[in-house]
């Protein structure tokens, strides 16, 4: 490889032409317009950013920062908190997690470790290809299967074993936090499984070999060693997931209730930041309400940036690592 | 020499790895389930008015989508148009021609707009382009769907091209091309098939977009004319017709939905499988 | 065969953009507006009519009347729609957004919200005094056998259920009378939430639209919420009478809500009026105008046109499509004050 590129170096060299021959081949001309468009991609995000801070200005200059720990939301008056929303977010997107890792990951180490590799390959296939499904197709499931499923199955049962716990107290509506929160874990569980079989696969087999030539059952292998060392990557997927949850919108606000209340319990209805935004943006008049909602919209690109990064991050460490 | 198992541990390994199993089939069972349920259901709801009629006014049954069918197609296109040169062409400014610091800053930009959630986006394509142009428009949600396609236009882009063996340039070069013609017509062609299959995966995964589309295309009763008009499209119809209290309309969103994911779901197929039988030139 | 008009169809909306690109001037105008989903089944049925009438196509999106009150201050429609009279200070927006132009309120139907509810076991319809209403919306009444609502439905069997309250999620001009009409009848409303598009609910779940609410309550057992009469109607949903000003239990339908307007003698030369909680006999008290918000002077000469001349259509020969849809027509005297109105726009 190294002998191929400094050959190339040569012919480079030896193509070293002046500007003005390089710009009648071409060259030049196609070297800037690539570097047009990147430079564009470049000042699109800085677009983007500058015009949701200075639309918000007006709610960061009235109420500060505490607008982030206020929970009044009260348009009539004029008072805008976003906690309820970031409240909303956060739970909603913890409950998916909650229920989408263990599943997700149970499954990633059958496709991974076990199945066979055909097999693993076609299930896989269909798991990612669930991945593609729009989320106003989960939410318009979630309105009319999932929803009433939640509410005659399984909200009784809960009750009535962890009924006395303050997150399953007061009445059941359908829409709640708790609908959301699965309708996100459906969604989110093919991400959860398709990164981190990949990062199951990319553990070097001799570790697995080595353990069960000490003795090891198969089981205490992947579970004492494989999935030790492919952790990291694991809790990735894990943020890749959340990151998604996050920025959800159409299926959260289909199913999570609309009414911006701080409360334990999961059964009753909720907000997201995104729901509010789809539901009120439209409609918000006068200038400070209209800078809330994009202040909320910024809050909620800043967490998905943050999130984002840590999971490819923490992708990156374990996938290469394991690739040595 | 032979180390003994106990059946305790035995049976936590048969159990775990049951246990796993069980796991893997209940989340492909549910979410199979759930899609069959759209399938069917959808397909049941199907008919030929679907697919030619306007929307009837509130409150009569049997009109159809055919404007927003058409719809999601002109979007798409306009989205297309948008996205994906500007994806392309900064795909190939990182794999050919751009030095190690300033890549390291287009990706990282390029992977912040990947992360901007859909709804912000729609917030910004009204506030560049419905609010200046003082019309909801066609053009506006073709606007924000085209910035939505250019993170992962750049990312394919780049990836295809770097898998293009480094020998095809510099066996093009060695015969005298200039750069450019090296990448335009010899490393782009090598890399073709890839390259349109990531964009068709990158139109299918837009195409059942609606949060940037609530403020920017809003919607239309009829058809959409130019592209300055606001224009319906199906994932928005599906929005608003799930959530009213009408059977007809829950049946139409049904369909809607099941012609929306077919679409959707042949399109990844196809891609995918364009992706899987590529040439060898284009894998690493 | 049917293939073939719709084959045309598709081939028309495919071509025609192209073609009306090239050939701004050949395509019938169209309109667009948004706002609320109060009159929105009239307005459709009006907008699907007049398309032939008079060679315009309106393209109507309910987005609520906060949407609509939005959308025509930022001048991204071409009017607006809203249940609520606009507040001095909204005119005062859209007067300095706009270069000063005036924006005018025509009233297009009266309609009625009413109080709809899915209480399993309950056939009959329940009469609501103003104060179980105001109750049921504070949170303060939980059950649907509480005294107050009990006391006003003699020989009902109420459930010992809890009451699950269904309010807009977006801005309303349904909230609004809603929200008007419980200020004028609960002093503790008016002090604690107060009357506009979108309130700080005390209590109950959110749906967007008349269309979100009426949906929510069909599937949730012991719901109530309100909505416009005609989602109440074309959805089967149950609705009770609210007693009025002079004690009556009154149901809404075509005769109280004309009633409620004719007992508002005086209507302001900005038809800026509320009709909620008149008081005489047979009034349905939470009934309103709905009006049509549009800009006093419209500078591309096709749209004035035909924005006028549906205007025009709709207070005379639209009355006749209103009844139907169980909205009310406009009185006489509000059609000839309209009529002078319409010829201020220039």
């Amino acid at each position: 490889m190294a002998s191929t590129t400094h050959i190339a170096d040569v012919l480079r060299r030896r193509n070293n032409r002046s500007f003005f021959e390089r710009l009648a081949g071409g060259d030049e001309i196609a070297y800037s317009i690539t570097l047009i468009a990147a430079v564009a991609i470049l000042a699109i995000v800085a677009l983007i950013v500058l015009e949701l801070w200075t639309h918000s200005t007006p709610t960061v200059k009235t109420f500060g920062f505490g607008f982030l720990t206020s929970s009044a939301w009260d348009p009539n008056s004029g008072k805008f908190g976003a906690l309820p929303f970031i409240y909303g977010t956060c739970l909603t997107s913890f409950l998916a997690l909650l229920i989408a890792v263990p599943l997700g990951v149970a499954a990633s180490v059958f496709l991974a470790e076990m199945a066979p590799p055909k097999l693993s390959d076609v299930l896989t296939f269909l798991i990612e290809l669930l991945a593609a499904v729009p989320s106003v197709i989960y939410g318009l499931i979630g309105i009319f299967i999932l929803v009433p499923a939640i509410r005659d199955y399984l909200v009784q049962p809960l009750k009535a074993v962890f009924g006395f716990l303050p997150i399953f107290q007061g009445d059941f509506y359908g829409l709640s936090f708790l609908s959301a929160g699965i309708v996100l874990s459906i969604m989110v569980v093919p991400f959860i499984i398709s990164v981190s079989r990949e990062v199951l696969l990319a553990v070097p087999t001799e570790l697995r070999e080595a353990a069960l030539a000490l003795g090891a059952t198969k089981w205490e292998a992947t579970w004492q060693i494989v999935l030790p060392a492919a952790s990291t990557g694991i809790i990735g997927s894990a943020f890749l997931a959340l990151a998604r949850a996050l920025g959800e919108t159409m299926a959260v606000t289909m199913v999570v209730g609309n009414t911006p209340k701080i409360t334990a319990s999961l059964l009753s209805p909720g907000y997201s930041i995104a729901a509010v935004i789809a539901n009120e943006f439209a409609e918000a008049s006068g200038d400070l309400y209209v800078s809330s909602l994009i202040f909320l919209g910024l809050v909620l690109f800043g967490l998905t940036i943050v999130i984002n990064a840590l999971a490819r991050i923490l992708i990156l460490t374990t996938t290469r690592r394991g690739m040595k | 020499m032979t180390l003994e198992i106990s059946p305790r541990r035995r049976v936590i390994n048969f159990v775990m790895l049951s246990l796993s199993g069980v796991c893997t089939v209940l989340v492909i069972a549910v979410l199979f389930f759930i899609l069959g349920y759209l399938f069917v259901h959808g397909a049941r709801s199907l008919n030929w008015n679907f697919f030619t009629k306007l929307p009837k006014p509130a409150g009569e049954t049997g009109g159809g989508m055919a404007n927003a069918i058409v719809g999601s197609g002109k979007v798409l296109l306009l989205a297309t148009v948008v996205g994906v040169p500007v994806g392309f062409l900064a795909g190939v400014y990182l794999a050919e021609y751009s030095g190690k610091t300033f890549a390291f800053v287009i990706r990282y930009v390029v992977d912040l707009l990947n992360g901007v959630p859909s709804i912000v986006i729609g917030i910004v394509g009204y506030a560049l382009v419905v609010r200046p142009m003082h019309h909801y428009s066609t053009l506006a949600g073709g606007i924000a769907l085209g910035i939505m396609m250019i993170p992962i236009a750049v990312r394919t882009t780049e990836e295809f091209l770097r898998a293009v063996p480094n020998s095809m340039r510099e066996g093009a070069m060695a015969l005298g091309a200039t750069k450019a013609q090296t990448v335009f017509t010899v490393v782009v062609p090598a890399a073709a098939s890839g390259l349109m299959s990531g964009m068709m995966l990158n139109l299918a995964r837009v195409a059942g977009e609606t949060a940037p589309l609530l403020f920017t295309a809003l919607g239309n009763m009829f058809w959409s004319k130019g592209w300055l008009a606001p224009i319906a499209t199906l994932p928005v119809m599906i929005y608003n017709y799930a959530i009213a209290p009408d059977e007809d309309l829950h049946q139409q969103a049904w369909a809607a939905g099941f012609v929306l994911l077919l679409l959707i779901l042949v399109v990844n197929v196809t891609a995918r499988m364009i992706i899987a039988r590529g040439p060898a030139s284009s894998r690493r | 065969m049917t293939l073939t008009p719709a084959f045309r169809n598709v081939l028309k909306a495919t071509i025609l953009p192209f073609l009306a690109a090239a050939l701004p001037l050949a395509a019938q105008t169209s309109l667009t507006g948004a706002g609320a989903t109060f009159p929105a089944p009239i307005y459709t049925k009006w907008f699907a009519e007049y398309q032939s009438v008079g060679n315009v196509q309106i393209n109507y999106q309910a987005n609520g009347s906060g949407g609509g009150i939005k959308a025509i201050t930022d001048g991204t429609v071409d009017f607006g729609a809203s249940d609520m009279p606009l507040t001095d200070e909204q005119i005062k927006t859209f007067k300095e957004r706009n270069g000063g132009t005036n924006i005018l309120l025509f009233p297009t139907v009266l309609g009625a919200a009413v109080p709809s509810y899915n209480v399993p076991g309950v056939t009959g319809d329940l009469k609501f005094t103003g104060k179980a209403l105001a109750g049921i919306f504070l949170g303060s009444i939980k059950k649907w056998n509480d005294p107050e609502i009990a006391k006003a439905n003699p020989g009902v069997k109420l459930p010992d259920d809890n009451i699950v309250v269904v309010h807009r999620s977006d801005g309303s001009g349904t909230t609004f009378c809603w929200t008007d009409y419980l200020s004028k009848v609960s002093p503790e409303w008016s002090s604690k939430v107060g009357k506009n598009t979108s309130v700080n609910w005390p209590a109950g779940l959110g749906a967007k639209g008349n269309d979100g609410v009426a949906g929510l309550i069909k599937q949730q057992k012991g719901s109530i919420g309100y909505v416009e009469l005609i989602y109440a109607v074309k959805n089967h949903l149950a609705y009770g009478s609210v007693q009025n000003k002079s004690g009556q239990f009154v149901k809404a339908d075509l005769k109280s809500v004309t009633a409620a307007a004719a007992a508002v003698k005086t209507i302001p030369a900005d038809f800026r009026v509320s009709i909620t909680d008149q008081p005489g006999s047979g009034v349905y008290p939470i009934s309103t105008y709905t009006w049509l918000l549009v800009p006093a002077k419209i500078s591309d000469a096709a749209k004035r046109q035909a924005l006028t001349g549906f205007l025009k259509w709709a207070i005379t020969k639209g009355q006749d499509l209103v009844e139907p849809l169980d909205y009310a027509r406009l009185p006489q005297a509000v059609v000839a004050k309209e009529e002078k109105q319409i010829a201020l726009i220039h």
